[in-house]
């Protein structure tokens, strides 16, 4: 019984795999009808498995595959070409077939899966055409037909097989046959296509028999039959588990191959360091080795598209050719598996909004049929694929309408906002401009899963389009997943993984210029790197681990060094305290309480034992980003923003010491200032700087909201506050972060000077006064001299609204 | 009958169905993960395998463990996931049939009905029972 299982299960897993190139291969016949090799490619596969299902008694699975045979041979007689109702019936027959299999897989027999449709529709096709023989062959007659088929085809296989060795043999020998070379060293397929082209300038023609020799003239290209046993000859089936467990024994061995290289690298003893060595290049190519047995060829996710494509193209009324290249590119099992649905989408999304139908595009000077291409090609340690329609484009004013009718975005910001920066808003959940949901799309479903399952696995995904002319669609996907190298990063006593994938390079602060180093746009920190403004991240205060900054101590910034990463679009410094090490690490997977989180892709253990996080560089300059570079594009915008303010605003949170956190309105902000101690001078009891050629009153926000203690640092961190033309600058402790504050979360505990409090960044924030604080520097400020011409100032006001609102 | 491993946290007995439990260590050095919920006491190293440990006296809302002896880690599994929760002691196997198991009590405070099943009565202690499925969930 367990026998017969595997035979069941073999059949399957077979059956199910030439059913796919039985797909490509009949939308491939269609394109080109007087295709001998593809169509003797079809007849094989559908008699291979009506041979097989005869043989396991699988009745209604022989008969489809009979009557599909019946109108195959009158393919291959030429009594009738390939058309679209052949390629129709032959393609409902394979959905059919696949359904049956399923229905074994899961039950064990046919169920009642229906074919009579499927049957009756082939037949009908069948006797529909006009025959010149007078009726179709009884079905004896035709058993025997087939009979001779296998049989002729076994003698082939064998007489192939035969000369093919002979040559092989001989060039090892002696004769400088130009196939040898390749022949010997056996990946699959590869050896025997050029070594049965070769065979019949040699020994072949006088061995072969006649009947195989009648059959050569009908089937000269003998590749697939030498490909078909190269294969079944050079590879066999394994397990997947069996191959991940594998995998999961070389990560191992990798971490104890890490642990020892550590330990020797650390002693003087010879023979240790020798045989750690021996064990790091043993570790290597076995590490490569079990990774080779992994990589598939990307043709097994392409060679599903053509029939995705004709199915879809028919549905939505297209007219669409599709062009692969880059098949044979190779990529790991796993990630071939999380990218097989995004490409689909991607596809169907170039089918369904890419291409016009054929009349729009010849209005617009095209061809009537669009050119979908798929493209896989390696490029820079990672594997490119591309989708690329030459269709309408992407609408950017569409979408950007889209984006504000949503309230994803405001006119003012779609307004500055760069065409790549409008295409990004494709990738948001639930964004969607197709007009009308179709049952291809418009369900909402969209480039955002696409993005996410990409990202799951390490990869990244980005668009170009141009009006008129086309789009791109282009994945960037690791080549491998379970093994990765990585920097290994130290903040605040842990250390961290960030993926070499992500990183572009290295800059070191050294300890005097460290902090004059660091400069702010606005309230951004930014680091000039060669003429660019790079934005910065503290990780230190992106996960929220920042120690309180004792002023005192010289050493308090201790962040050193500026790793330099790209995340989608964006590139980005990471500043973190010390660069350790470049390891290769093996990816853990992290429980999915901490997935949640999202600001880590995994977990790792390091060479000495200890586990460390692996960064998600993506969802980090995410979450770190989006205010730094609002706060970049207001400043673009020309300063305050008034029509921000709503129910989330955005606010300066400010450190004042003593762990408190005090939140401003960020349109109250002008600019943040760093200024050196000794230029703050004293009038009548208050300090003040001199400030861009007035004076600037300052006030300690410590003091104002009556939290003392720690010393002041030479510098000063200073935020201005600016109304018409008069300027007061908060000294406080360290700029935190810009973040959102959502009045709904405001709880009314409060003190002197504050207008309550609310939960910012997972912490409680204190929400400033600013009328408070501003008098405090400026007793003042806020006394009015009207001034000619000047209009009340929408920012200000909202400022006062609010500080009314606290009182 | 049941049998349970048994474990104390601020001087209260509590036990987890045997079948549930994979091992029973000292504890090992953890990786914080900020941004993790309070209760997430970190990551460990078990035979090359990262494993979440949840610190059960913060998840049932006791006192922190300041000054206390090293905790202990229970290593259990849930829904395929291997996760290791720190208890100040661990005890016993104790085997207790079906009669001296009762209800929580309406009394027991809220964030502990949550994860405690019912207790049973063994002589002179109680013995709570706890959910490991609802303790180890966010």
């Amino acid at each position: 019984m367990d026998g017969l299982d595997d035979i069941v299960r073999e059949f399957l897993v077979e059956s199910h795999e030439n059913l796919d190139q039985l797909d490509s291969d009949l939308v491939a016949l269609e394109e080109q009808p007087g295709s001998r090799p593809l169509l003797s490619s079809i007849f094989r596969t559908i008699h291979t498995i009506k041979g097989t299902s005869g043989f396991l008694a699988l009745s209604k699975l022989e008969r489809l595959a009979h009557v599909g045979e019946n109108l195959l041979v009158d393919l291959r007689d030429g009594t009738r070409s390939m058309d679209k109702p052949v390629t129709d019936v032959l393609l409902a027959m394979v959905d059919r077939i696949r359904m049956l299999l399923g229905a074994i897989e899961a039950t064990g027999t046919e169920g009642d899966v229906a074919i009579d449709d499927v049957v009756a529709r082939v037949e009908a096709v069948h006797a529909g055409v006009p025959l010149e023989a007078p009726a179709p062959e009884p079905a004896s007659q035709e058993a025997t037909t087939q009979d001779e088929v296998e049989q002729v085809d076994d003698e082939h296989v064998q007489q192939v097989e035969a000369p093919a060795e002979l040559v092989a043999a001989a060039a090892g020998a002696a004769a400088p046959a130009p196939a040898a070379p390749a022949a010997p060293p056996a990946p699959a397929p590869a050896p025997a296509a050029p070594a049965a082209p070769a065979a019949p300038e040699a020994t072949v023609p006088a061995q072969h028999p006649a009947p195989a020799a009648e059959r050569v003239e009908e089937h000269p290209p003998t590749e697939e039959i030498g490909a078909l046993r190269g294969v079944g000859d050079s590879a066999i089936r394994v397990d997947v588990d069996l191959l991940d467990a594998l995998m999961r024994q070389v990560g191992e061995l990798v971490l104890a191959r890490n642990q020892i290289s550590r330990l020797a690298s650390a002693t003087a003893q010879v023979d240790l360091v020798r045989s750690a060595q021996r064990l790091n290049l043993i570790a290597g190519e076995l590490q490569e080795g079990v990774m080779k047995t992994r990589m598939q060829p990307i043709d097994n996710v392409f060679a599903k598209m053509p029939r995705i494509v004709r199915d879809l193209a028919t549905a939505c009324g297209r007219e669409v050719a599709l062009e692969v290249s880059g098949g044979d590119t190779e990529l790991d099992r796993g990630l071939l598996e999380a990218v097989k649905d995004p490409l689909t989408h991607l596809v169907r999304n170039a089918v369904d909004h890419g291409i016009e139908p054929s009349a729009e595009r010849v209005a617009s000077g095209k061809s009537p049929k669009g050119l979908l291409a798929l493209r896989a090609y390696h490029a820079g340690g990672q594997v490119v694929v591309e989708v690329s329609d030459d269709g309408r484009g992407v609408d950017t004013v569409k979408v950007a309408a889209k984006a504000v009718e949503r309230g994803l975005r405001t006119q003012a910001q779609v307004d500055t906002a760069s065409t790549a920066d409008l295409l990004q808003l494709l990738f948001l959940p639930g964004f969607s401009t197709a007009a009308t949901v179709t049952n291809v799309s418009g369900r909402g479903v969209g480039m955002d899963v696409v993005r996410t399952k990409v990202e799951n696995v390490g990869g990244t995904v980005d668009v170009e389009s141009t009006p008129g002319k086309g789009t791109v669609w282009r994945l960037r996907i690791p080549l491998t997943l379970a093994i990765m190298p990585a920097l290994t990063v130290e903040c605040n006593d842990d250390v961290y993984a960030v993926p070499q994938v992500n990183l572009l390079e290295l800059v070191a602060l050294d300890a005097q210029r460290g902090r004059s180093a660091i400069e702010y746009v606005h309230a951004a920190p930014v680091y000039r790197l060669r003429g660019d403004l790079l934005p910065l991240v503290s990780l230190a205060e992106v996960l929220g681990v920042a120690e309180p900054r004792d002023p005192g101590d010289p050493d308090g910034e201790t962040s050193s060094v500026i790793a330099v990463v790209q995340a989608d679009h964006h590139r980005f410094g990471l500043l973190v305290d010390r660069v350790l090490n470049t390891e290769e690490i093996v990816v853990k997977p992290l429980s999915p309480r901490l997935k949640a989180i999202g600001t880590y892709a995994g977990a790792t253990v390091l060479g000495d034992g200890r586990v460390s996080l692996i960064l998600d560089v993506q969802a980090l300059g995410r979450r770190a980003l989006i205010g730094e570079l609002d706060a970049m594009a207001r400043k673009d915008v020309g300063g305050i923003d008034a029509a921000h303010s709503g129910a989330a605003e955005q606010v300066l949170v400010v450190g004042i010491g003593g762990g408190r956190r005090v939140a401003m309105p960020l349109q109250s902000v002008t600019r943040l200032e760093q200024v050196r101690l000794d230029q703050v001078e004293h009038v009548g009891g208050r300090e003040v700087v001199r400030y861009r050629g007035t004076i600037l009153p300052l006030a300690r926000l410590d003091r104002v909201l009556g939290s003392y203690g720690e010393a002041m640092d030479e510098e000063l961190v200073v935020v201005v506050l600016t109304r018409r033309g008069r300027s007061v600058g908060l000294v406080v402790h360290e700029i935190v972060d810009i973040l959102e504050d959502h009045s709904e979360q405001h709880s009314d505990i409060d003190d002197s000077g504050l207008v309550g409090s609310t939960v910012l960044g997972e912490r409680v924030t204190e929400r400033l006064d600013v009328r408070t604080a501003i008098l405090a520097a400026d007793p003042v400020f806020f006394d009015d001299r009207p001034e000619a011409g000047t209009a009340p100032d929408a920012a200000w006001s909202g400022i006062d609204d609010l500080v009314g609102a606290g009182r | 009958m049941s049998q349970y491993v048994t474990f104390t946290l601020d001087g209260t007995l509590y036990g987890i169905d045997v079948l549930r439990v994979q091992e029973a260590l000292r504890s090992h050095t953890r990786t914080r993960v900020p941004l993790a919920a309070g209760d997430v006491a970190g990551l460990v190293n078990l035979r090359g395998q990262v494993v979440l440990t949840v610190d059960l006296r913060t998840r049932l809302g006791i006192t922190d463990r300041l000054g206390e002896r090293e905790p202990m880690m229970v290593v259990v599994k849930t829904g395929g996931e291997v996760v290791s929760l720190l208890v100040d002691e661990i005890g016993d196997v104790v085997d207790v049939g079906p009669e001296s198991f009762a209800a929580p009590p309406d009394t027991l405070d809220p964030e502990m009905r949550a994860v405690i099943r019912g207790a049973h009565k063994l002589d002179g202690r109680l013995l709570l029972v706890l959910d490991v499925d609802q303790a180890v969930a966010a």
